[in-house]
């Protein structure tokens, strides 16, 4: 089937099976930042926005966002590039898989609060896993952003 | 290995053959009556199944995605997502912040944003927050077919072919609490506990028993008096006696009746301090 939407800001269309999975799709269209990390819709690795909203694109069918517009990191790179240096300045990175996902939810989460506490920073980004670190760099490397833009 | 690791290839083990999103609740429920269509909510339980779909029948294009109010209830259609539940501030004013209490421990706001109440509540998961807290109010579901019965009978029944249209929750005066026990963040729960005062009637659901929530009455009068630590603690007491818990990989059923009897105490406590 025919599938018409808009992606990183360009109208796409698509030939798609009615199963295909939205992080197939974006993939195979050379978005490789949304990453698969698990079967059971738990890892926050495929977080993408859906009309600016953060979904799980594994558990989404294409067919869905007819008509709609789908966000991923590729489409995001000035507003990642204010703060994935300090995490990265933290040493939070480890092998690295889990960060685009990170970056896409940590971004859905300042649009939608500015300025929130470590605890909402916590519940925001709980469904981002991360098999490597703590999360404490992670953690200390947005405290570290919301700082400096407080200076 | 898994068997079905495969290199980079999509992990999906349902399949479906057709997708369609019928504009109206009539073709929705035609389709949904051949056994081999399916329902699709926020689809996030149903792409782990490892189900030969014929039809996919999108529920997406009926306008059920919004929280309606007026003075005397609220109308939640079947895809408004948990997040919706957890963000409207009408809603969470009545429910005392107990509807995002509820939900806000559930995997992630990702996951929130795709996850559905119809999907939820017709599911009527053994586990199901959502269950839980609907029982600890005044509300009904709506379905196409069988038209509108109280969540409790809607509880107890087996899912069939129909089709969840919404939930109406009674803007009846009264408090409201929840509470669930994790491993940790993220996880199922282990048990959960809404306690209300609905009207004049208080109520203690205890779900992830580790069987479907249940509705605990006060049938002894013991909170008669109103609430005060010593008819708190009875009335937990009093719970933990009468709802059957079991044991998984999550806790033993003796954990869990004590978990029944401090989560009520605890939530009674709290709505004794409500104003
Ligand atoms: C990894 C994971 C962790 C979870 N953890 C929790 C948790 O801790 N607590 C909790 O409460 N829940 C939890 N859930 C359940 C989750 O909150 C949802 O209840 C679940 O995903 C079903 O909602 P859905 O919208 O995804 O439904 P779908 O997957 O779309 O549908 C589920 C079933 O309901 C049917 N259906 C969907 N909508 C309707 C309708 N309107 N009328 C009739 N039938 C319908 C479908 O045909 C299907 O059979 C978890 C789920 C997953 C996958
Ligand atoms: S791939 Fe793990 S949540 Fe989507
Ligand atoms: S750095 Fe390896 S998973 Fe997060």
């Amino acid at each position: 089937m025919e599938l018409n939407f808009t992606l990183n800001g360009k109208p796409v269309t698509a030939q798609i099976a009615p199963d295909t999975l939205l992080i197939d799709l974006v993939r195979s269209l050379g978005c490789t930042s949304v990453k698969r990390g698990c079967d059971t819709a738990n890892c926050g690795l495929c977080t993408l926005f859906l009309d600016d909203k953060p979904v799980l694109s594994c558990s989404l069918l294409a067919a869905r966002v007819e008509g709609r517009t789908v966000t991923t990191l590729e489409g995001l790179q000035e507003e990642a590039a204010e703060f994935v240096g300090f995490i990265a300045d933290q040493g939070a990175d480890q092998c690295g898989f889990c960060n685009p996902g990170f970056v896409m939810n940590t971004i859905a989460l300042l649009r939608e609060n500015p300025d929130p506490t470590d605890d909402e920073i916590r519940a925001f980004l709980a469904g981002n896993l991360c098999r490597c670190s703590g999360y404490e760099g992670q953690l200390r490397g947005i405290r570290a952003f919301l700082d400096s833009r407080k200076k | 290995m898994p068997s079905h690791h495969n290199k980079g290839e999509p992990l999906l083990m349902m399949t479906i053959q057709k997708y369609i999103r019928p504009a109206s609740l009539e073709e929705a429920y035609t389709l949904n009556q051949v056994r081999a269509n399916r329902l699709v909510g926020g689809m996030v339980w149903m792409k782990m199944s490892n189900r030969a779909v014929n039809t996919a029948i999108d529920l997406s294009g009926l306008g059920l995605d919004a929280i309606e109010e007026n003075d005397r209830e609220f109308r939640i259609g079947a895809m408004v997502t948990l997040r919706q539940l957890e963000q409207h501030p009408g809603f969470n004013a009545y429910t005392r912040g107990a509807a995002a209490a509820s939900v806000q421990d559930i995997v992630g706001v990702q996951f929130r944003n795709l996850a559905t109440v119809g999907g939820s509540i017709f599911s009527r998961f053994g586990f199901s927050d959502l269950l839980t807290f609907f029982l600890s109010l005044d509300c009904r579901v709506e379905l196409y077919k069988a038209g509108t019965i109280s969540l409790e009978e809607f509880a107890k029944a087996q899912p069939d072919r129909d089709i969840l249209v919404r939930l109406v929750v009674k803007k009846v005066p009264g408090r409201f609490s929840y509470s669930a026990m994790r491993i940790a963040r993220t996880d199922f729960p282990v048990l959960t506990c809404a306690v209300s005062r609905v009207g004049d009637e208080y109520r203690a659901v205890i779900g992830a028993r580790p069987g479907r929530a249940m509705v605990v009455r006060d049938e002894e009068g013991l909170l008669a008096g109103g609430i005060t630590p010593e008819s708190a603690a009875a009335f937990g007491k009093y719970a933990a006696r009468v709802v059957p818990a079991g044991s998984n990989s999550r806790g033993s059923a003796a954990y869990r009746t004590r978990l029944v009897s401090t989560l009520t105490r605890r939530g009674l406590e709290q709505l004794g301090r409500m104003k």
